[in-house]
């Protein structure tokens, strides 16, 4: 990976797409604070995964097919979103093994960095903390934790602002519950899951729910809403911005 | 032998419903994790120590043919005699013929999780035979008609008020005391008198080794050295994949074992079996079966990503990590081997058609691969079946009950939604009816999906405008 | 049931794959072990498992032996005649100890009997540092009962027969070469956690563990 690269491209994830393109926007701000040029190709959508975790495999290939066409060029593609990320570096390799995309898939993967990972290991950036003090929690999803393992990267990034304190979930090495499908076809134990980690959120009288994915951002946030419980819920990218503008 | 038709989602809901079961578990999951971690804290050492475990276990799988055979010539040079069963039916008859051929109508066990597989005890019981479980965790829920609901700590669903409720009741002349020492002592002297009476003993194997015609056996309470050394006849029953090649084999995978699944350095006791009573000893038994069983095993082998469930070693750790298990317990699942491993092996073992719903309970959070002592691809696996629920196919290694949950309407959602993500004019179309929709899916009648997802969580909110849509707005390049 | 046997392996062969690139199993250097002398690390991981670890030496373990069981009023001391530790026993027993009793029958003539008594002594074939576990050889000699059906196990150890690991001990020994019949670690006294996970001792096998390390004198 170049140092430095002067140009990156976005991969947005269809989540942020549709449900939270502020979270995309503010990732782009983030990159375009440090003098990155973004680009966003518009043919882009949704890197596979739905499908590929259902048992639809000839069908995320498809999907998958699009965005290798869609991030032709040999710039880094960064994703603000572990599972999504994942997705495109790890599974991608396997799921084209034996087309004839195998070497473009591997070369694809090779430049697919999460977003707090860009941030911290190519860019070292130095955040400036300009907000009010304010008590956060931080959810890991599983992918960002033990697929793409840049976990300490973006609580790196948070503890680099001063007015900010992070307290740790007692459970954070444990599933929301969302999982994708999993959520609508076992949708009782993905209750049951959800629930014991929005009493962990509590517990830590955060006012302020972080993640790096927004798919357990919209599984959390939707059972703390369920249950009326007035702490938002936050992509890490949307925070920083709104930390560093103060 | 068939289990009942398993209703899973009702079990499920069950499970999630009973709030001591959950309590328990909870308590019990987090105390082995934490003993596995406490002993496992150098990861580097633990991953190196995995990787060796782990190509020992693929060495092993990969000569199998020949380390059955090799494992089989050295047993009875070493007179233990060997069968082979390719069923549960023909494992249990050959177990059957031998007890009978002894006169023998009281069985000791020790703990098996193939004598599971088998259900051994109430094929024996049939047959006026008296198969008694001598691990503590095995006796409780043999005693109040169970199955074990975990395959290290069977009786783990119940606490000990529950227990002592059961050896009150059950065990005659027994004060109720919860205390777990004096229940501890209850059961000890209920079956020390078993242990001297006992005709036959029957035992499980967690290695054979082929080099030398050894079996091992891993435990802590001394029932296994009871059953295996008292008693005139020992059967060992086994699963066939348990073989490995050479004794040196053996020490990296005790250490895995014991440290994964009960974050113990060693077991009270590991025993190696090499041969009956030899001409001069006053003990040991006098003769020595091992049973092999296939049931589904060699098939499973056939093909090399699914062959990788063969080279579990059964410590649990898995069932400990998962946010699933450690929700429903083991009775949950319906089969014999719940969990992780369970959602695996028995889909493949009872076909995708009986227990294929076991594959979809799982969010591939991956906490089981993380401490998978083999490196056993079990989310690969599971995505795999998953695929193959939905997938007829002629290829011969297909798991049995491929295409079982093939459907006309998933099957035209995800061809609609690849055609959707895989064309971006219709993209866009979809996102911008969404953004204008989006918001108004609370007032649709909740029901199919919304109301699965909205049962327990509000609906998630649609943006009115895609970040496609924004990111051209803000002229942001498209290149 | 041969039929099973040659469908299995008919099965096996039938669908036998190239074989796949195996990774080798090389031996790891030096498997984690403190630099604690083997006798200190083997008496701490002994007693963390409740056993009870006497360091005495070759001259003077019989008296250790006897100081140890004339306070406990046992009811015999099950034992092997013809093993290692049978004659240096016969010869020093005296009056106010246990009763030596010799496991000299076949186990079916005296079932009860062992069953029945208080305590039993093996000599043991080594022990192991880094898991903290004895090995023991059951033989013609000291039967494999000897060691389990009592209600204390004593074991007898020489301190130079302290291996670093099992795998150390395979390989000086050479095991692969000639298993015994049976061979055995043990680490301590029978336990269970099969109860809400609460560690008990001496739930079938021994209740209690006490070993004997003897040093050079």
């Amino acid at each position: 990976m170049p140092t430095h690269p002067e140009k990156v491209y976005f991969f947005g994830t269809c989540l942020i797409d549709l449900c939270y393109p502020q979270a995309g926007l503010a990732s782009m701000a983030l990159l375009q604070r440090e003098g990155i040029q973004v680009v966003y190709p518009q043919s882009q959508s949704c890197c596979g995964q739905p499908a590929y975790n259902a048992g639809f495999p000839e069908e995320a290939k498809k999907v998958a097919r699009q965005q290798l066409k869609a991030f032709p060029k040999d710039y880094p593609i960064v994703v603000p979103s572990g599972s999504c990320g994942g997705m495109l570096k790890h599974h991608y390799p396997k799921l084209f093994a034996d087309e004839p995309e195998a070497a473009e898939a591997r070369r694809f993967a090779s430049r697919v960095l999460e977003l707090s990972e860009f941030l911290v290991k190519v860019l070292d950036v130095k955040l400036e903390d300009r907000g009010q003090p304010i008590r956060v929690t931080w959810h890991s999803s599983c992918s960002a934790l033990r697929e793409m393992r840049v976990i300490e990267y973006s609580k790196s990034l948070l503890r680099q602002l001063r007015n900010v304190e992070l307290i740790e979930l007692q459970r954070e090495r444990e599933c929301c519950g969302f999982g994708g499908t999993f959520s609508i076809k076992q949708p009782d134990i993905s209750a049951a899951m959800v629930a014991d980690k929005v009493m962990d959120i509590e517990q830590t009288r955060a006012t302020r729910l972080l993640s790096g994915d927004c798919g357990c951002l919209m599984n959390i946030d939707g059972a703390l809403r369920h249950r009326k419980i007035p702490i938002p819920a936050q992509h890490i990218a949307e925070f920083l911005l709104e930390r560093v503008h103060g | 032998m068939a289990e009942a038709v398993v209703d899973f989602p009702r079990n499920f809901a069950q499970a999630l419903n009973n709030q001591q079961l959950r309590r328990n578990l909870r308590v019990a999951m987090d105390t082995m994790g934490m003993r596995r971690r406490t002993l496992f804290a150098d990861l580097e050492a633990f991953e190196r120590l995995r990787v060796r475990g782990d190509a020992i276990r693929q060495r092993a799988l990969s000569k199998l043919p020949e380390l059955l055979e090799q494992l089989e010539r050295k047993c009875t040079e070493n007179g233990i005699q060997v069968h082979w069963a390719e069923t549960p039916a023909e494992a249990n008859q050959i177990c059957l013929d031998i007890i009978q051929r002894h006169h023998a109508t009281r069985v000791i066990k020790g703990k098996s999780m193939v004598s599971e597989e088998m259900h051994l005890n109430h094929f024996l019981a049939e047959h006026d035979i008296e198969a008694l479980e001598t691990d503590l965790g095995e006796y409780i829920i043999q005693l109040d008609h169970e199955t074990p609901s975990h395959i290290i700590v069977p009786a783990i669903h119940k606490n000990r008020d529950q227990i002592a409720r059961l050896f009150h009741e059950k065990i005659p002349n027994t004060p109720y005391t919860e205390v777990v020492e004096e229940l501890n002592t209850i059961a000890r002297q209920v079956l020390r008198e078993k242990f001297y009476a006992g005709e036959v003993g029957v035992s499980g194997v967690n290695f054979a080794v082929a080099e030398t015609g050894t079996l091992c056996l891993v435990e802590n309470e001394g029932n296994g050295r009871m059953c295996t050394t008292a008693p005139p006849v020992h059967i060992a029953v086994m699963g066939l994949e348990k073989v490995v090649e050479r004794l040196e084999d053996v020490p990296p995978l005790l250490r895995l074992l014991t440290g994964s699944a009960t974050g113990q350095l060693i077991t009270t006791y590991f025993n190696m079996i090499t041969s009956p009573r030899q001409p001069g000893e006053k003990d040991g038994p006098r003769e020595v079966h091992l049973v092999l069983l296939d049931n589904g095993r060699t098939k499973i082998w056939a093909d090399p990503e699914l062959r990788q469930t063969l080279k579990c070693i059964r410590c649990g750790a898995c069932m400990n990590h998962c946010p699933v298990y450690t929700r429903l317990g083991g009775h949950a699942y319906g089969y014999v081997y719940p969990g992780p491993i369970g959602s695996i092996l028995t889909p493949q073992l009872e076909g995708l058609e009986n227990a294929g719903a076991m594959a979809t309970a799982s969010t591939f959070c991956g906490a089981c691969e993380e401490v998978c002592p083999v490196k056993i691809p079990i989310t690969a696996i599971l995505r795999r079946l998953r695929t193959e629920s939905y997938r007829q196919t002629a290829a011969p290694n297909a798991v049995k009950g491929h295409g079982c949950k093939r459907n006309l309407a998933e099957s035209l959602a995800w061809q609609g939604w690849a055609f959707s993500n895989a064309t971006p004019w219709l993209n866009a179309l979809n996102a911008t009816l969404l953004g204008l929709t989006g918001s108004h899916l609370s007032k649709l009648p909740q029901v199919g999906l919304l109301k699965r997802w909205g049962q327990s969580r509000a609906l998630p909110p649609f943006a009115s405008k895609s970040l496609h849509a924004l990111a051209k707005e803000k002229g942001i390049s498209d290149e | 049931m041969s039929n099973a046997r040659t469908n299995i392996l008919a099965r096996l062969r039938a669908a036998a794959q190239e074989p796949a690139a195996i990774p080798e199993t090389v031996s790891l250097p030096g498997e984690e072990r403190g630099r604690a002398d083997p006798v200190t690390q083997l008496k701490r991981l002994l007693e963390n498992m409740h056993a009870e670890v006497l360091v005495t030496d070759r001259r003077s373990w019989i008296d250790t032996l006897k100081d140890a069981l004339r306070p406990r009023g046992l009811n015999g001391l099950l034992y092997g005649p013809a093993g290692p530790l049978g004659p240096t026993l016969e010869a020093n027993w005296d009056s106010g100890l246990p009763p030596l009793v010799g496991y000299t029958q076949e186990v079916e003539q005296c079932k009860e009997r062992l069953f029945a008594l208080d305590a039993g002594i093996t000599s043991t074939k080594g022990a192991i540092a880094d898991v903290g576990a004895l090995i023991l050889w059951p033989d013609v000699n000291e039967p494999r009962l000897l060691s389990l059906a009592p209600a204390i196990h004593i074991a007898v150890l020489e301190a130079d027969k302290i291996y670093n690991s099992l795998a150390d001990a395979m390989v000086r020994e050479r095991w692969a070469e000639g298993m015994p019949t049976n061979a055995l670690l043990i680490s301590g006294p029978s336990k269970t956690a099969d109860i809400e996970l609460v560690l008990t001792f001496g739930v079938h096998g021994p209740k209690e563990l006490i070993v004997l390390v003897l040093e050079a004198v």
